[in-house]
């Protein structure tokens, strides 16, 4: 009897169930590129918003003697008051590089970050409402995400900002927002998508017939029922659209209508970079550097994602 | 087939309409306007110029006048550059762009396909790791970034090419490298992962069973399907190629339609804006219906369930 009850014990223990969730993110532990990316972007991003506290530089202080610095050599340039290094040299206006593009790398991270949110929020409430509720309200607002997906929308991002720039400024006292809008206002129609397909296949099982047999509000029903279980790929498109959000944001940037100056994203540093790649190779360098490296990072994060929860890109 | 097309020709100009709609009201709802740089500008002058372009009648009326003469095939006078119509803005400047993009596509698939059914084939050898790898770097920077690395090589240092300007026969090879090559990597992945695909299905191994040499079943019974995601990027690969022009315009400095887009923009210069705006739709409308011709006529079952 006792020998029987140790013998068991054991084994049950080793047979706890394993949710999916832990599947997955044993699955995700094994892809070494994967976490080697998201372990990479989260140093780059302790970096950038921690880096600037401990630089003695401020971003927007000019140091006219030490005008576009190579890194490493401010010490060398005679009559320098200062005996700090300037670790990744100046830019044209003697300010700063390295706290310059860690600034930057806040600007451009936060505006991928919350573009991204922005996008998500859009797209899911709009794909969710449209799978759920089926039917000729579905084939309407589908119809309208076709017709969008037809519109240039690179040049409806540049017309928002540019024509609404000025007055956010006023308003908000940063342009900042409008980037955020703008580029949330255009992101979400894939998101919608696939949220929308996912959630019309969840409708029709039983799990979700026996909540509303059981009288359950719809809301209650959406949120409870369905959200979880199209949470997988909408994390995983989530986090392919960061790339996606920061690469528009630096080429609005790049062409001036995103960050303003003197604020700084990687964008507008990558556009000084351009223009004085003939004298200072420095300062294209390490901003497009950081900025690769993240993109990198996020797209082997998202694809390792993908792969970990299994996600199959949804198809009509 | 012909009736999927007819539909689409119906949709594409109620969306150019839409388009041509919405930017006529959006330009002309936000702050500023074309004559606002010009500082201290006499009143009576600002009214006489707002008279002649037609900008104090009602938007509503004003937005009609502009359609129909659209319809008439007049895109109307630009507001900045004086006594310029759009119509030969656009025709002067559009070749430009349109050489830069199809060479830049044309780089796009050369280099790409063969890269991503090569990797495929030879799957998990350094055929495939090496192009795989260099694709991966290729979609990390943007061509903002190579753009200025192929500059400073090409231009600089080895002096083989022009840095910038639009002046020799040999001056659309950086800008169309820069576009193509950031698309040769998305195109290569593609077709990488399109190939494997279709590689691992029942009816190849079928095929290699039957003893059918390996080139031909590449080449007979894998390349159509494998290809076919290839083929739905296609749409928003031109597209890309299109705007991303406003970009690789701006680096090289050429004198093609995105410039004048994002001048225009910045100068608020009404009628050029909805003028090149409504042109872009109509690309971008147009080169999507290509693209969905090509993914049908690739996969007979997109054409039976439309």
């Amino acid at each position: 009897m006792t020998a029987s009850a140790s013998l068991v014990a054991p084994t049950h223990e080793s047979v706890r169930g394993r949710s999916l969730w832990q599947d997955s993110w044993a699955r995700l532990r094994r892809n070494r590129a994967a976490v080697a990316g998201m372990v990479i972007l989260s140093l780059i991003i302790v970096v950038c918003i921690a880096g600037p506290w401990f630089l003695p530089w401020q971003p927007d202080a000019q140091d006219l003697k030490l005008k576009a610095v190579p890194p490493g050599t401010a010490s060398l340039v005679p009559g320098t008051s200062t005996t700090a290094t300037h670790w990744l040299g100046t830019d044209s206006l003697g300010r700063d590089l390295l706290v310059r593009t860690l600034k930057g790398g806040r600007v451009s991270l936060m505006v991928g970050l919350i573009a991204t949110l922005v996008a998500l929020l859009i797209g899911v409430s709009y794909g969710a409402t449209a799978g759920y509720v089926g039917g000729r309200t579905d084939a309407f607002m589908m119809r309208l995400v076709d017709i969008l997906y037809a519109l240039p929308f690179m040049i409806f991002v540049i017309l928002l900002t540019a024509t609404l720039g000025e007055f956010v400024e006023q308003r908000f006292g940063n342009s900042i927002y409008v980037v955020f809008a703008a580029i949330g206002a255009v992101e979400w129609l894939t998101m919608s998508r696939i949220v929308r397909a996912q959630v019309q296949s969840l409708v029709r099982q039983e799990f979700v017939e026996a909540a509303r047999s059981l009288g359950l509000p719809s809301w209650k029903i959406i949120a409870r029922h369905i959200l979880p279980n199209v949470l997988g790929p909408v994390i995983v498109y989530a986090t392919l659209t960061v790339p996606a959000v920061m690469l528009l944001e630096a080429g609005l940037s790049f062409l001036g209508l995103g960050v303003q100056p003197p604020g700084t994203s990687w964008g507008t540093l990558i556009n000084d970079g351009a223009k004085n790649i003939e004298t200072s190779w420095w300062m294209l360098t390490f901003p497009a550097l950081f900025f690769s490296a993240t993109l990198f990072c996020l797209n082997f994060a998202g694809d390792g994602l993908r792969d970990a929860l299994d996600v199959r890109t949804a198809k009509d | 087939m012909l009736r999927f097309i007819a539909s689409r020709l119906l949709q594409s100009a109620a969306v150019l309409l839409a388009v041509f709609t919405m930017t006529f009201f959006m330009i002309r709802l936000a702050p500023g306007d074309p004559f606002a740089s010009e500082k201290s500008m006499n009143p009576d002058v600002k009214k006489e110029l707002e008279r002649q372009y037609g900008l104090n009648e009602n938007l509503s009326v004003q937005s009609w006048k502009a359609l129909s003469s659209y319809g008439r095939g007049d895109f109307g006078l630009s507001m900045k550059n004086q006594g310029m119509r759009n119509g030969k803005i656009i025709r002067d400047s559009f070749p430009v762009s349109l050489i830069v993009g199809a060479a830049a596509l044309v780089v796009a698939l050369a280099i790409g396909l063969p890269a991503g059914i090569i990797a495929a084939v030879k799957r998990n050898t350094w055929l495939d790791v090496g192009p795989m790898s260099l694709a991966m770097i290729g979609i990390c920077l943007p061509t903002f970034v190579m753009g200025p690395i192929l500059i400073a090589v090409f231009g600089l240092k080895w002096r083989l090419l022009n840095v910038a300007g639009w002046f020799e026969p040999t001056d659309w090879i950086l800008p169309a490298a820069t576009m193509g090559l950031s698309y040769a990597a998305y195109i290569s992945r593609l077709a990488r992962g399109g190939m494997l695909e279709v590689l691992s299905q029942d009816y190849i191994r079928t095929a290699r069973a039957k003893g059918v040499p390996g080139w031909l079943i590449i080449i007979r019974h894998t390349l159509r399907n494998g290809l076919l995601p290839v083929a739905a990027f296609l749409g928003p690969a031109l597209a890309g190629i299109t705007t991303g022009s406003f970009i690789i315009e701006k680096i090289y400095n050429l004198p093609g339609l995105g410039q004048h887009f994002v001048s225009a923009v910045f100068n608020r210069d009404y009628t050029l804006i909805l003028a090149t705006t409504v042109l872009y739709a109509a690309l971008l409308v147009a080169m999507n219906l290509v693209a969905d011709i090509i993914v049908a006529w690739m996969n007979p079952r997109v054409r039976l369930s439309s």
